[in-house]
C-alpha cells in the first residue's frame, strides 16, 4: 500500500481497537485530509470522533492536550509542520510538562501528526523538516517513519503510547508504495538496522533513509544502514554497537547544517566509541539556507544519493571526509 | 489533617467557612510576600490579594470532579480549591511535600483530586486545554464542566480567540472566566485594550456572556451557576468577566508604582473580605469577636504551614528524573 494509506490503516485500526482515540485537524473529516491521510475515517467513525477544526492550531493542539488529560487519546493533524509554530506553546510548554508538574497524576497520550520536508516545490514556508524544533523537549517523543511499514507500525505505537508524540511524515513519501505487514510491531525508541555492513555505519531518518539506501547501492560499499525511526528518545545502543563494529559513521539528515540532530548522534558516538573510529565521523545535511522554490535549487538543497555515495567511498577507501558541497564548490 | 477534597467540600453551603478560607488566603499571601522580601524563598511569586471572593466563588459552584485551568497567580485558587496551606507553601519553597513535589514552584500548583490542572505560567496557555478537557467530557457524555480562569491581559492573546471560537462551534461545556484585575503585568488595561468591558468579545463567537462584581462572592456564584447550568445541559460555553482589583504588584519585583494616585485606596474600600464580612455580620452569622478569633486561627494555620514546610525535606536528584514520561502501558 501507499505510505498515506498506511497512515489511514494505522488510524483505522487504532480507532477500532480503542474508542478513546479521536482525530481532529484542518480539513481532515469531510475532505479526508489534504494529503488523503484520513480517507474513510469520518464515514467509519462518525463526526464525534473525527472532526474538522477551524484554522486554529493553538486551540486544537491545546484541546488535544486537555482531552488527553481527561482520558481521551487524541490524534491531531498539523497540515504542514511549519503550522505548529503558532501552537508550539501548547505542545512543548504545556503538553510536555503536564505529567511532570502533576507528579504523574495526569498523562497526555496524544499524537501530533505533521507533514514535513522538501522536494515538492512548496517553497520556504512549507518544506522544512523541523525535527530540531521539538527534539530538545523532555516529555515529548519524536518519531519519523521512512516507509509504509514504519508509517503503519510507528503510528500505532505512537497512538498507544501514554505520552505526547510528535509524528513527522515526510510529505514526499505519501504516494510511495511499500509492503505493510499489519502484524509487525515497532517500538518507539528502537532503531531499525535495515542493512548490515562491515565498513561504515550510516544513520538516517525519514526520507533520507531512502537516499542513504540508494547511495550505499551506488557506492558498492559494505555499509550498515540504520533508520533511527525515533529521534526522541533515540536508540543510542544500536548506533553505538554498529559504530564500534564498523569504525566509521556518517549521518544523513534533511535539516540545515547548523543545529541539526545529527550533531547529537556524532557527539555521543565520538565520545563513546572514540578508539574504535578509523576516520572522523561526518554529517551530510542541507545547507544553512531557507528551502528554495526553484526546482533545480531545491534538488541541490537536499542531500542526494550521489553526495552520500561520494562521502561513503572517500571515508571507507581513504579514511577521509569531505567538506559540504557548498564549501568545495565555493557556493557560499 | 484534612484532604484537599475534604477542605473543598467543607465550603459547600457554608459561607462562614468561605470567609475563613478568604482570611487564610489573605494571610498566606501576606506571609509569602514577607518570606520573599526577606530572601527566604527563591524565584518569583504572584500574589492574589483582592481576588479572594472570586477564588472562593469558583471553588463553591464547581464540583471537585469539574476541572479548572488556572494561572501562575496560583496560591489563592489552590487554597480555595482545597489544597492546604502547607501543600502550597511547601511547593513555593520547593520542598518534596509540595503539591508538585517541589519541582513546580510558586507558579505551578496541581491537585487532580479537586480538578486543579497544573497551573500555567504562560498567559493564555490554559484556555485551549480547558476547551479540550470539556471536549473529553462531551464525548464521554459526562456532566462535568471545565473552567478556563485567566486575567484580563489574556484576552489579547490568540489562544483566547481561538479557544472561544472552537468552544462555541463545538458547544463545549467550558466556562471562560476573566479575572479583570485592571492590570496586565505592569500595564493598565486601558493602555492595552480599546474596550472597558472585555466580556463583549464573546459576541464575536455567538457566546453568552456576563459581567459580575468579582469582589462579591454571591454575585460571582450567581453568574457562574448560570453558566455552569448552561454547560451541563449541553448548551455550550459562556464568557464571564469578573471585575476585581490586584491589590499587589504583578510579581515579586513589582511595587505597583505606576498606579494612578488614590486607585488602590478606592478599591480597598471594596475589599472582598470586608464585603463578605459585612454581609455575614448583617445576616447575624459573624460578630466582631468571632472575626478576631478567625483571623487569629488563619494566622496560626499559615504560621504552622510555614514552619512545617521549612522543616520538610528537599526533593532528591532522583525526583528530578521522575515523571518526565508516563511509562503506563496501554491495552
Amino acid at each position: 500500500m501507499r505510505f498515506r494509506q498506511a497512515i489511514v490503516a494505522a488510524m483505522t485500526d487504532e480507532m477500532k481497537a480503542d474508542e478513546s482515540v479521536i482525530f481532529f485537524g484542518e480539513d481532515v473529516a469531510v475532505a479526508e485530509g489534504p494529503f488523503k491521510t484520513s480517507e474513510g475515517l469520518l464515514d467509519t467513525y462518525g463526526p464525534i470522533r473525527v472532526r474538522d477544526t477551524p484554522i486554529s492550531e493553538m486551540a486544537f493542539t491545546g484541546a488535544a492536550v486537555g482531552a488527553a488529560m481527561m482520558g481521551m487519546r487524541p490524534v491531531i493533524e498539523i497540515m504542514f509542520m511549519e503550522f505548529l509554530g503558532v501552537a508550539l506553546d501548547q505542545l512543548v510548554t504545556e503538553g510536555a510538562k503536564m505529567h511532570y508538574l502533576s507528579q504523574g497524576e495526569y498523562s497526555v497520550p496524544m499524537v501530533v501528526r505533521a507533514s514535513c520536508g522538501s522536494g515538492l516545490g512548496f517553497g520556504s514556508q512549507h518544506s522544512q523538516t523541523l525535527e530540531n524544533w521539538v527534539a530538545a523537549t523532555p516529555g515529548l517523543k519524536v518519531v519519523q517513519p521512512s516507509d509504509a511499514q514504519s508509517a503503519y507500525s510507528l503510528l500505532r505505537a505512537a497512538i498507544q503510547d501514554n505520552n505526547p508524540v510528535m509524528f513527522l511524515e515526510p510529505r514526499i513519501l505519501y504516494a510511495e508504495r511499500g509492503e505493510v505487514d499489519t502484524s509487525l510491531k515497532m517500538t518507539i525508541g528502537e532503531a531499525r538496522v535495515l542493512q548490515e555492513g562491515s565498513d561504515i555505519t550510516v544513520v538516517s531518518l525519514g526520507n533520507m533513509v531512502n537516499v542513504a539506501r540508494e547511495a550505499i547501492a551506488e557506492s558498492g560499499i559494505s555499509a550498515e544502514l540504520i533508520d533511527l525511526a525515533t529521534l526522541v528518545p533515540w536508540d543510542r545502543q544500536t548506533v553505538l554497537t554498529s559504530v564500534k563494529k564498523t569504525g566509521r559513521l556518517i549521518v544523513v539528515e534533511e535539516s540545515p547544517w547548523s543545529g541539526g540532530w545529527g550533531s547529537e548522534i556524532i557527539s555521543y558516538a565520538t565520545a563513546q566509541a572514540f578508539s574504535a573510529l578509523k576516520c572522523a565521523p561526518m554529517r551530510i545535511t542541507a545547507p544553512d539556507v531557507p528551502v528554495p522554490y526553484n526546482g533545480t535549487l531545491e534538488a541541490r538543497y537536499v542531500p542526494t544519493s550521489s553526495n552520500v555515495a561520494a562521502a561513503l567511498t572517500l571515508a571507507v577507501n581513504k579514511n577521509e571526509i569531505s567538506q559540504p558541497w557548498w564549501i568545495t564548490e565555493g557556493a557560499n | 489533617m484534612s484532604t484537599s477534597i475534604e477542605r473543598r467540600l467543607e465550603l459547600k453551603g457554608n459561607d462562614v467557612a468561605c470567609y475563613e478560607r478568604m482570611l487564610e488566603i489573605r494571610e498566606f499571601e501576606r506571609r509569602t510576600n514577607l518570606l520573599f522580601a526577606a530572601g527566604e524563598i527563591r524565584g518569583t511569586t504572584h500574589l492574589c490579594v483582592g481576588e479572594e471572593a472570586l477564588n472562593l466563588g469558583l471553588a463553591t459552584v464547581l464540583n471537585p470532579d469539574d476541572v479548572i485551568s488556572a494561572t501562575y497567580r496560583s496560591h489563592g485558587i489552590s487554597l480555595a480549591f482545597g489544597l492546604s496551606s502547607h501543600s502550597v507553601m511547601a511547593e513555593i519553597m520547593g520542598k518534596s511535600t509540595g503539591c508538585a513535589g517541589g519541582v513546580g514552584g510558586s507558579m505551578h500548583m496541581c491537585d487532580s483530586s479537586v480538578g486543579l490542572l497544573p497551573t500555567s505560567a504562560i498567559i493564555g496557555g490554559g484556555m485551549p486545554i480547558a476547551a479540550g478537557a470539556a471536549l473529553a467530557f462531551q464525548i464521554q457524555k459526562k456532566q462535568n464542566v471545565a473552567v478556563a480562569y485567566f486575567g484580563d491581559a489574556a484576552t489579547n492573546i490568540g489562544a483566547f480567540h481561538e479557544s472561544m471560537n472552537l468552544a462555541s462551534i463545538w458547544k463545549l461545556p467550558v466556562i471562560f472566566v476573566i479575572n479583570n484585575n485592571v492590570y496586565g503585568e505592569y500595564t493598565r488595561i486601558n493602555l492595552s485594550t480599546p474596550i472597558e468591558d472585555l466580556h463583549i468579545r464573546a459576541e464575536s463567537y455567538a457566546m453568552p456572556h456576563a459581567k459580575v462584581d468579582g469582589m462579591d462572592i454571591y454575585a460571582v456564584r450567581d453568574a457562574m451557576q448560570e453558566a455552569i447550568d448552561r454547560a451541563r445541559s449541553g448548551d455550550g460555553p459562556t464568557l464571564v468577566e469578573a471585575k476585581t482589583y490586584r491589590f499587589s504588584g504583578h510579581s515579586r519585583a513589582d511595587q505597583g508604582l505606576y498606579r494612578p494616585e488614590g486607585e488602590l485606596a478606592m478599591w480597598e474600600k471594596r475589599d472582598p473580605i470586608l464585603l463578605t464580612e459585612q454581609a455575614l455580620t448583617k445576616k447575624g452569622q459573624l460578630d466582631e469577636a468571632t472575626i478576631e478569633q478567625m483571623k487569629a486561627t488563619a494566622a496560626e494555620i499559615v504560621d504552622a504551614a510555614i514552619i512545617q514546610a521549612q522543616n520538610d525535606p528537599e526533593p532528591t536528584v532522583k525526583d528530578m528524573f521522575s515523571n518526565i514520561y508516563s511509562s503506563q502501558k496501554v491495552g
